[in-house]
């Protein structure tokens, strides 16, 4: 056992009830989230669905999507998971203010979202333009752009998703660590990260599936451009103007890849939260 | 249609109920009119002055983009009159049996080069939008803003390299008002909407790709005599003299 798992055990096999009334609630919930999709599913075109899916500006964006959503959760997990440790277990004063700092891509639409990254990185934003006069550098209309927008919405899920894990598993091996010895790197490299990386697993996940449905920063800040920025969320919004049964078709695409990487990562919520 | 002739059904028989009382107050009507969002404005401003000459009538509105209007028009939705942004989409509703006679075409509407205010990168036609150095975007081609734009491109043999194509022409204006865009193309309506921000310049080429602006009453409309008067009103002088205030063309 590599991590610790001891509290997993006396969740439900020891007979604790589960209040009968929750169930009313729990499965109204439940069928708010997967009828819609049924919907989708009956909604769905079958018959043309392999050439919908199979057509060129369909593979580009799906392309698109899982490359800026892989490279969009890296650069949440390098940037975030260090952001999560210092607002975990940071003893420097402001910490609560820049928690609520790091939480605003979750209340900001994103369009907002969007327009504020082209008012500080566009021709002329506030660092955009440094960066045009002086490299030549142009970020919107570019991937990057689509990943920097990607990043933006979806850090919040992995900082808050870490900083959780790292609260509960508490100082106590740290400590312990110090304690034996271990300089402060290594305590964090051999104690801290394998205890939390569950949690850091689950944050990925969610960071991930939050870039791949990405819509209003992208369109906001990068544009819309097959193969380059235009990614499937962008296409389904397009095609929905034309031909509902493509968007529908690239929405179940959608679905079933954000399934898949659920299904395949396997996130254990439970542990990294509580 | 079923859930339509509920409705119609429902409302006679309240209207019925309503009327029976004092037979001295003039009938209060409802008059729903469904519009293509770029007509706002227009609508809007001539809503005062129609309430007046017709004492009675309640105008109700509902802008959207008119393929979502046509389809909730198609699926029941209680419109006494339908102004549409294309003559595509009026045709889905002529098609279902549900507009009384033909549309009348009342406006049209044509493409504009969009360009920041002061046009800084000096563009004077169509021609100079296909210059490498410049950042020009779109709308996509599944749209109407973008068919148009290829219509053109077709007609006139220039080919434009986009950085970005646009799901509507209030993207496209909003990445050229804050300069992230050295020029696009838009409807000149809503190049006039857009402001201070923008600048717009017209050009030969669009006179090949003229959105056509119908209108129509719904067929057994709750409100067909009000619903024709508005559509006078509309295709009359003083809403000729509003459309082209708005930068509508002509019919």
């Amino acid at each position: 056992m590599t991590h610790p798992a001891t509290r997993r055990s006396d969740d439900h096999e020891n007979g604790v009830g589960l209040p009968r009334l929750l169930w009313v609630p729990a499965a109204l919930a439940f069928l708010l989230i997967a009828l819609p999709v049924v919907g989708l599913v009956l909604r769905a075109d079958w018959l043309r669905m392999p050439a919908l899916l199979l057509s060129a500006s369909a593979l580009d964006a799906l392309r698109l999507s899982l490359q800026t959503a892989a490279i969009s959760t890296a650069l949440c997990v390098v940037l975030g998971g260090p952001l999560a440790v210092v607002l975990a277990r940071g003893r420097v004063r402001g910490l609560r203010v820049l928690r609520s700092v790091v939480l605003l891509p979750l209340v900001l639409p994103p369009v907002v979202g969007g327009l504020a990254l082209l008012f500080l990185l566009g021709r002329t934003g506030l660092v955009g333009r440094g960066l045009d006069v002086v490299f030549g550098i142009t970020i919107p209309y570019t991937t990057a752009a689509v990943v920097l927008a990607q990043t933006f919405v979806a850090l919040p899920f992995l900082v808050v998703t870490l900083e959780g894990a790292l609260r509960t598993a508490g100082r106590r091996y740290e400590a312990v660590a110090a304690t034996l010895g271990a300089a402060p790197w290594l305590a964090f490299r051999r104690v801290t990260v394998p205890l939390v990386l569950p949690g850091l697993a689950s944050g990925a996940v969610l960071a991930f599936a939050r870039c791949l449905g990405e819509f209003g920063a992208t369109i906001a800040f990068a544009g819309s451009l097959q193969g380059t920025t235009r990614t499937l969320p962008l296409l389904v919004y397009l095609e929905r103007e034309t031909d509902v049964d493509a968007a529908v078709a690239l929405s179940l695409l959608l679905v079933v890849v954000a399934v898949v990487v659920i299904a395949v990562a396997r996130p254990r919520p439970a542990e990294g939260l509580r | 249609m079923k859930v339509r002739a509920i409705a119609t059904a429902a409302a006679a028989l309240l209207l019925a109920g309503c009327g029976g009382g004092s037979a001295s107050e003039p009938e209060q009507r409802t008059l729903t009119v469904f519009a293509a969002a770029s007509l706002t404005e227009v609508f809007t401003a001539l809503e005062p002055r129609f309430e007046q000459a017709h004492p009675g009538v309640d105008v109700v509105f509902g802008f959207a983009g008119s393929s979502t209007l046509a389809q909730q028009i198609v699926n029941g939705a209680p419109a006494d009159l339908f102004a549409s942004a294309n003559t595509e989409t009026m045709q889905t509703v002529v098609d279902a049996g549900l507009a009384e006679g033909e549309p009348t075409v009342f406006a049209t509407n044509v493409l504009q080069i969009v360009t920041p205010a002061g046009n800084p990168a000096g563009i004077t036609s169509f021609a100079d939008l296909a210059r490498p150095d410049l950042q020009v975007v779109v709308c996509a081609p599944q749209v109407p803003c973008g068919s148009a734009v290829e219509r053109i491109e077709q007609a006139s043999g220039v080919a434009l390299s986009p950085v970005s194509e646009e799901p509507d022409v209030k993207s496209v204006l909003a990445k050229v008002a804050t300069g992230n865009a050295d020029a696009g193309l838009a409807y000149a309506t809503d190049v006039h909407a857009a402001g201070d921000d923008v600048q717009g310049i017209a050009f030969p080429e669009a006179e090949q790709a003229v959105n056509d602006y119908p209108i129509a009453v719904i067929a057994d409309a709750q409100a067909g005599d009000p619903a024709r008067a508005f559509q006078e009103l509309v295709t009359g002088a003083e809403g000729r003299a509003a459309l082209s205030a708005a930068g509508f063309g002509g019919s």
